[in-house]
């Protein structure tokens, strides 16, 4: 699947260079940021000799030496528990989880200590615990997690799940910079399928901003990650049945960006939600309640969800196919919704 | 051939109605028994069918006119089926107890065909909305809360609407539509009392009533303004028969202190000007007294807990309270007649059955259906008819007999939370019991302090007829019924 994403590279006026992959947009971050601060470090399973799983630190054992970039035992929670001890001490660690499915292994580290010690002994936490996620790769129902919503439950943390290589670096790079600790989903079907220019230069992204990735009159879909693109091919082929969908890429689930959904929906007054995360509890049902509760005299019609099933990702191809949120899923809510 | 449309007798003692609200213009198509009309008597609000088929030809009396019965309300164009029908149109019989136009009305008729169905499916461009009225009271209107937004903004009356969306709703582009199109103008007009506001605004900030009756401008110069354009023209005087003529609706302070700050006017249904004038008038006529007593409804909740499921599962209707007080209050009367009586000058009128008056709250108002022969009647019995009369009480399905001949009244302010209420006789009656929330209270028993779930039972009585003296025994009586229930459920 050809994708090509237009992030906002120009923006800023820097000047763009050769075509940059989501993988290489991650790699770029850590490295930069490493090179900006002695105090960010890297901590997980195989990143230093082996490179990481995804080779996201391939390089960075070499550049910065085995005290910055430190291979773990299998332990998920010694990983954020380490990040977080590090992190007390004037550390700013980057941990990842090999995949992100583990991370509920070190959900006890995350929920209890990471999120809530600044609230309870005044210990911020500055770490990052990044990882690949997401489902398409029949990687089965080990190796497909979304758990996002899990950690958007817990306050004190962030929550950032970019879809383009220039959103993942420039957040990547703001999450290392933040005082709060912040849990970062990279979609692992995005790694070497997308491919942006990049500007040479220092740059970030916001976290806690939504961004309009075109914009229309009729319905709003909202979507992030791997589904934000799915979102854009469904948006253009309604366009030609004559239907206007303007896509909003959430980017950052925790803080959610009430403003920029609230602003488009007081516009089209249809709101369909896409995500990749399972139907019951996923953030589609979160921003339901937002515009009922804030813009009910806006809605004209019902908040509708295209995404997975309630189910654990199967690992029969067909089967992963049938669970998870796709083009033709997008098409049909959004003209049921259109014609509403 | 053109038939006529008349004000149909809702009842036998009732003389005359107001049209409320017309479903459909001249020139709409009907079908026989499609809804025409809306009308408001001093017993029941009803939505009148047409009689015939063909083309509304003329429409004669206004809404918010009120007009003796059989008068020609409108004519219906190329009527087929008149003669089929020779219920209320042709023949203006008169008084004689013609019950076929009522029968008519309430036969439950939305059948498929009579919807509105494909015929006018406007394409979005071409003709939006405006068209059609299938309008039908009862049948939803399916809108949005933007559409609805919208629609109180600009003074739209949704009912006028047809619209283009799935299944016939009201969308957005119809609603643009009309606003585009030259703001409310299929709206039934400022009778209903819709308030245009200006567009951003809503009802709680706007500072000027747009349109409605002018008030006096701030420093007064005593001119009071126009007199709410009263629902019930029909000359101001005693529109209800069988209520006593009292001056409802005057004011107690001159006119002009009513209007300050920032208000905003609303003409009162006719529904609540009944009401008002029947609370006037029985606060005017009946020296009221009240008596509290309290009543542990531990055993008919222990009761009504442990049979609920069983009773609903085996009876499919579901079980309240509310039963358990007629039957008490039955009881009550049936030691206590003179409480289940009518005051007519020297006389006292005992009434032989006992019939029960049951207040319904409503969103648009209040009713008291009458559960008949409440004496004859079971738990079961009474819960059915109870459970009966109160939905078609909110979806305007009562006959109006059905609101007649009460001999004695009950109501709950309990289910709204109230601790007791003491509420105003609902005349010809003589008493009418209020009943308190049900809650666990702690009290002594044997010198012991227990939980048991109490209840404060009031008693509003018509002292010319009844004296403490009875009305204390009567409640006595309805406390101990409740208290020593005996009575299975199932």
């Amino acid at each position: 699947m050809p994708m090509k994403t237009n992030g906002a590279a120009k923006a800023n006026g820097s000047q763009a260079v050769a075509q940059v992959t989501f993988l290489e947009a991650i790699r770029q971050a850590m490295y930069e940021e490493m090179e900006r601060d002695p105090a960010v470090v890297l901590i997980g399973e195989d990143i230093g000799v082996y490179g990481g799983a995804f080779k996201t630190s391939e390089g960075l054992l070499e550049r910065f030496g085995w005290e910055r970039v430190i291979d773990t035992p299998i332990s998920e929670s010694a990983i954020v528990g380490a990040a977080c001890g590090m992190s007390y001490l004037g550390l700013r660690p980057i941990a990842e989880m090999q995949f992100i499915d583990f991370i509920v292994c070190a959900f006890n580290q995350i929920t209890n200590f990471v999120a809530k010690g600044h609230y309870l002994w005044n210990a911020p936490a500055p770490i990052v615990i990044r990882g690949p996620s997401g489902g398409g790769v029949h990687g089965g129902p080990f190796h497909s997690a979304n758990p996002e919503m899990y950690f958007v439950h817990t306050p004190g943390l962030k929550v950032i799940y970019p879809s383009t290589p220039y959103d993942a670096k420039g957040l990547l790079k703001a999450a290392v910079r933040d005082n709060n600790p912040v849990l970062f989903f990279e979609h692992k079907f995005l790694y070497r399928r997308v491919k942006e220019e990049l500007p040479v230069d220092d740059y970030t992204v916001p976290i806690g901003k939504a961004v309009v990735r075109r914009e229309g009159k009729h319905l709003t879909i909202i979507s992030y990650a791997a589904m934000m693109h799915t979102s854009l091919e469904a948006a253009a082929e309604l366009e030609k049945e004559g239907i206007d969908a303007e896509v909003i890429d959430l980017r950052t689930l925790l803080p959610l960006d009430e403003e920029t959904i609230l602003a488009s929906l007081r516009k089209t007054n249809k709101c369909l939600v896409v995500h990749e995360d399972t139907k019951t509890g996923g953030i589609a049902g979160e921003i339901a309640a937002i515009l009922c509760e804030r813009a009910f005299g806006d809605l004209d019609g019902p908040l509708m969800r295209v995404t997975a099933l309630d189910t654990p990702v199967p690992y029969a191809p067909s089967l992963e196919e049938y669970f998870l949120p796709n083009k033709e899923k997008v098409l049909h809510a959004a003209r049921t919704l259109a014609k509403y | 051939m053109a038939a006529d449309v008349v004000m149909p007798q809702m009842g036998e003692s009732i003389f005359e109605g107001t049209i409320t609200k017309w479903l459909k213009k001249p020139g709409d198509k009907v079908e026989r028994d499609e809804p025409l009309f809306e009308i408001s008597t001093d017993k029941v609000d009803a939505e009148i069918p047409s009689p015939s088929a063909g083309v509304l030809k003329e429409i004669k009396v206004k809404e918010g006119q009120t007009v003796p019965i059989n008068t020609v309300v409108a004519t219906i164009d190329g009527a087929s089926g008149v003669a089929a029908t020779p219920a209320p149109a042709a023949t203006p019989a008169p008084a004689a107890k013609p019950e076929p136009p009522k029968q008519a009305a309430l036969t439950p008729t939305p059948s498929p065909a009579a919807r509105p169905g494909p015929v006018a499916v406007p394409t979005p461009q071409a003709a939006p909305a405006v068209a059609v009225a299938p309008a039908r009271e009862g049948a939803r209107i399916h809108s949005s809360p933007l559409v609805r937004r919208m629609a109180k903004e600009h003074g739209i009356d949704l009912t006028s609407l047809a619209g283009t969306g799935a299944g016939g709703r009201i969308s957005k582009q119809d609603i643009e539509a009309v606003i585009a199109g030259g703001g409310a103008a299929p709206s039934t007009g400022g009778q209903r009392g819709d308030l245009a506001a200006p567009p951003t605004g809503t009802a709680a900030t706007y500072s000027e009533p747009a349109s409605v009756p002018t008030p006096p401008s701030r420093p007064a110069t005593v001119a009071p303004p126009p007199v709410a354009p009263a629902p019930l023209a029909g000359g101001g005087g005693p529109a209800a028969h069988g209520t006593q003529y009292v001056p409802a609706l005057q004011l107690a302070v001159p006119r002009e202190r009513l209007y300050f700050g920032n208000y905003e006017v609303q003409p009162l249904s006719v529904m609540r000007t009944k009401i008002a004038e029947h609370m006037v008038a029985s606060v005017h006529v009946s020296p009221h007294v009240y008596s509290v007593d309290e009543i542990d409804m531990t055993k008919v909740a222990a009761l009504r807990a442990k049979s609920k499921a069983e009773f609903e599962e085996r009876y499919e209707t579901k079980l309240t309270f509310m039963p358990f007080f007629v039957k008490a209050a039955v009881n009550g009367l049936r030691a206590f007649p003179t409480l289940n009586a009518s005051l007519d000058g020297t006389n006292v009128v005992l009434h032989k059955e006992i019939n029960v008056g049951i207040a319904v709250a409503l969103d648009w108002g209040l009713i008291v259906p009458v559960v008949k022969n409440a004496d004859e009647k079971n738990i079961l019995g009474i819960q059915r008819t109870l459970n009966d009369l109160a939905e078609r009480a909110r979806s305007k399905k009562l006959r109006p007999e059905e609101v007649q001949e009460g001999t004695f009244s009950i109501t709950n302010p309990g289910v709204f939370g109230g601790l007791f209420g003491l509420p105003v006789i609902s005349q010809p009656n003589v008493g009418i019991i209020g009943l308190g929330a049900i809650e666990k209270r702690p009290v002594v028993i044997n010198d012991s302090i227990a939980i048991r779930s109490m209840c404060y039972v009031t008693l509003s009585y018509d002292h010319r007829v009844v004296d403490g003296a009875i009305a204390h025994q009567f409640l006595h009586k309805v406390k101990d019924t409740l208290e020593n229930w005996s009575e299975p459920l199932v």
